[in-house]
């Protein structure tokens, strides 16, 4: 699909993105202005203080964006959503308005100062009526950078649950697709491009003061830069008020689902979401919680229910080595989750999203491959491509190969997962691990290899759910027990390229199959 | 205001020293001087020798480190800072006017700190600016940017005089100004000083300006005064460093 088709057709929802991403900036500019502006004057009076609190604020922004999120999840005032997010990018924004207001007030002229002060006025009225308004100019221009730094990294807000241009962004980088990384992206850009000419606007505005620009062209601009206030303030007012009816809605809403950030994780708790809904109970969705937000949020209390991998929890969760017994692995999960979280692991959904071993359908049907140790002795010719997670993990690629006694032509590559299928599609490579119900599967003609050895742990697909809201909602239990062993793992590759492969949305994909099933 | 007529002394220095940590001489040292009320006293002096740090112990900008100024009978450091810096206006080298604040502002500040009504500040503007000779339908709504180095130094004198103080501090109030406006000025602060009859402490290292100017002459080195004496002494004076400078009158 175009760009411009999918704006087109999903215009809606771009714009109410758009207002969130704008929304975030916008609390996160105020707060941080009102911190950091005293903060800095302050620091113009307590010189020795400078050093240290603007050490400070220049290690926060070395914190990457992802890993800072992460770290405010479990804190009391953080949880998963706007708030988090709003905290980060005041973290972020505090160095560039905190140098700027230093310099600024310190820039100002030792005369004026001396005569200030020699005029009898006061130190707040010094600071009110010269050093503030001369500074004016240098701190707005640390306001600007923050701002454009704040708008791109809004963009990864998305991965908290705090909505944003970045849905898009995460949403095109999993389902590798472009159009839609670039609806995110662009308005983004468009976004900070924006900010950046506005404030310079304000900029130029109070430099007027002293400079005096002509008469006809300040009151352009000036039309020009309400113009555009005028436009993100509707956009910033038409996502507080779809805020606001989400906050009432949640406030009703029983229940809260959620998923994580992948195709899979969203059809799942979608699946469950319009199941409750047919019983008619209100279900907040939140979806597309990045890393291992979805089990933080869970054991927070924010969420009441998400879809997830017995094997995931095994090792990823609970840390225990892998262990290959389907059976034993969903008991143990079963057992421990109930005991350390206070949460019930619903019945298997019916398929297993594994590591699957994929060659070229054409390969495996010329060299008549069923299994992985019919490939051993291929291999020595072959090149590999695996996701960094693979290559990486517990259960992953070292084990793999020692298993089997696996040997490639060269050192595996390592390389972004979704890459690896177009990698293994376009003859690049000859071998990848992938998840075993990837729509791309059947797409492009690959071919899953059995695990002969029993090597790779199972990854049953189940739904964790807080005892409180199962406890509450009698129908969460129901929806549980009916949707168990419902989808086979050939089901919910078509379901995946659905969404990945036609980029179809995921509530009509999930509609659709509940009809076909008559559930 | 709070004028006392019946000292004599408006400003007196007793003993005061002041030095800076680090540096081996004091700025300042055993310093006696009165000032007269309605006297203009020049201290006169090369850079370095003290002279503007004598006149800012004066409104409190540095406390003394030693020994008492008095203004008005007293101490420096008994005043309220604030109420000390309104009651005596200060004039400095570049004039140090509010960039962002337009000329009737800049005149206005001390007024309005004081809580003057605005008709009657407006008004003072006005008187002021005519004063110093700007006209104010002209130069009021102007900015400081948008004046000549003369143009400016007027207003800093019509901001000093704003608020009517009894004592003036002047910093080499014309050193930076071109020979013919500095002359200009000069005869309209004689003339001022003579009208408004202010008591006057002006800093300078321009021997001419000391003579021309000054009721009085200190004149000043490593932080004393080596020599007291009117303009008419100054010019009989067998004191070397004296000699020296009026030497320099000679050879123009």
């Amino acid at each position: 699909m175009h760009l411009y088709e999918f704006i087109t057709h999903n215009w809606r929802e771009l714009l109410a993105l758009a207002g969130e991403h704008l929304r975030l900036v916008a609390e996160a500019m105020v707060l941080a202005v009102l911190i950091a502006v005293p903060v800095g004057v302050l620091l113009t009076r307590r010189k020795r203080w400078q050093r240290p609190v603007l050490g400070l604020a220049s290690v926060l922004q070395t914190v990457p964006s992802l890993a800072l999120f992460g770290f405010l999840i479990p804190l009391p005032f953080g949880g998963i959503g706007a708030r988090s997010a709003v905290i980060a990018l005041v973290l972020y924004a505090l160095l560039p308005i905190l140098r700027n207001t230093v310099a600024g007030v310190e820039g100002v002229d030792k005369s004026v100062r001396e005569a200030a002060v020699a005029m009898g006025m006061t130190g707040r009225q010094i600071l009110a009526q010269v050093e503030l308004p001369l500074a004016a100019g240098v701190i707005l221009a640390g306001v600007r950078v923050a701002t454009v730094i704040s708008v791109g990294v809004a963009t990864i807000a998305a991965a908290i649950g705090a909505g944003g241009l970045g849905t898009y962004i995460f949403r095109g980088l999993r389902q590798n697709d472009n159009t839609l990384i670039l609806a995110g992206a662009l308005p983004a850009a468009l976004m900070a491009i924006a900010f950046d000419w506005l404030i310079g606007l304000a900029e130029a505005r109070i430099g007027a003061g002293t400079a005096r620009a002509s008469g006809r062209v300040l009151r352009r601009r000036v039309a020009l830069a309400g113009l555009a206030l005028v436009v993100v303030g509707a956009l910033v007012a038409f996502s507080a008020w779809r805020g606001w009816r989400a906050y009432v809605t949640g406030r009703r809403a029983p229940v809260v689902v959620a998923s994580k950030d992948f195709t899979e994780s969203v059809l799942l708790a979608e699946l469950l979401a319009q199941t409750l809904e047919a019983q008619g109970v209100p279900v907040a969705r939140r979806y597309e919680l990045g890393g291992n937000l979805a089990h933080d949020a869970l054991t927070a209390g924010e969420i009441d229910v998400y879809p997830e991998y017995t094997g995931t929890s095994f090792t990823a969760i609970l840390k225990h080595e892998p262990v290959t017994d389907a059976r034993a692995v969903y008991e143990q999960v079963r057992r421990e989750y109930a005991e350390r979280f206070n949460v019930e692991t619903g019945p298997p959904l019916g398929f297993r999203n594994d590591f699957a071993i994929l060659v070229r359908g054409a390969d495996a049907r010329r060299l008549n491959l069923r299994t992985i140790s019919d490939a051993v002795p291929s291999a020595r010719n072959w090149r590999a491509g695996f996701g960094q997670d693979f290559m990486s993990r517990a259960d992953g690629y070292q084990g793999f190969a020692r298993t089997y006694g696996l040997r490639f032509a060269a050192p595996p590559r390592e390389m972004d997962l979704s890459l690896t299928y177009r990698a293994l599609a376009e003859r690049q490579v000859d071998m990848i691990a992938g998840n075993s119900t990837d729509g791309l599967i059947s797409a492009l003609d690959l071919t899953q290899l059995e695990d002969d050895r029993r090597y790779f742990p199972p990854y049953e697909a189940v739904y964790l759910a807080r005892r409180d809201p199962l406890a509450r909602t009698p129908a969460l239990r129901a929806a549980l027990e009916r949707l168990g062993n419902t989808i086979s793992t050939e089901e919910m590759r078509r379901l995946n390229y659905e969404v990945d492969g036609r980029h179809r949305a995921a509530a009509d994909v999930v509609r659709e199959w509940r009809q076909g099933k008559g559930l | 205001m709070n004028q006392q007529p019946d000292i004599a002394e408006v400003v007196s220095f007793r003993r005061v020293s002041y030095a800076v940590p680090g540096l081996a001489a004091p700025v300042i040292s055993a310093l006696d001087l009165d000032v007269r009320r309605g006297e203009t006293l020049v201290l006169l002096g090369e850079s370095g020798c003290g002279k503007t740090t004598t006149l800012r112990l004066v409104n409190r900008l540095l406390v003394p480190t030693g020994g008492t100024v008095l203004v008005e009978g007293r101490a420096t450091t008994d005043w309220d800072e604030i109420e000390l810096r309104r009651r005596t206006g200060y004039v400095i080298q570049d004039a140090g006017l509010f960039p962002h604040f337009t000329v009737a502002r800049n005149v206005a500040l001390v007024p309005t700190l004081a809580g003057w009504a605005e008709a009657r500040v407006g008004a003072r503007v006005d008187e002021l600016l005519a004063l110093v000779g700007l006209e104010p339908a002209r130069f009021a709504g102007r900015y400081p940017r948008e004046l000549s180095g003369g143009q400016r130094q007027r207003v800093g004198v019509a901001r000093a005089l704003a608020a009517d103080p009894p004592l003036l501090l002047m910093d080499e109030p014309f050193g930076a100004l071109d020979p013919l406006t500095r002359a200009a000025l000069q005869r309209e602060f004689l003339s001022l000083r003579d009208r408004l009859g202010k008591t006057c402490i002006f800093v300078t290292h321009d021997v001419r300006e000391a003579l021309l100017l000054g009721t009085r002459i200190a004149l000043m080195e490593a932080g004393r005064v080596r020599l007291l004496a009117t303009p008419e002494e100054f010019r009989q004076s067998d004191d070397e460093l004296a000699r020296a400078y009026l030497a320099t009158l000679q050879l123009d």
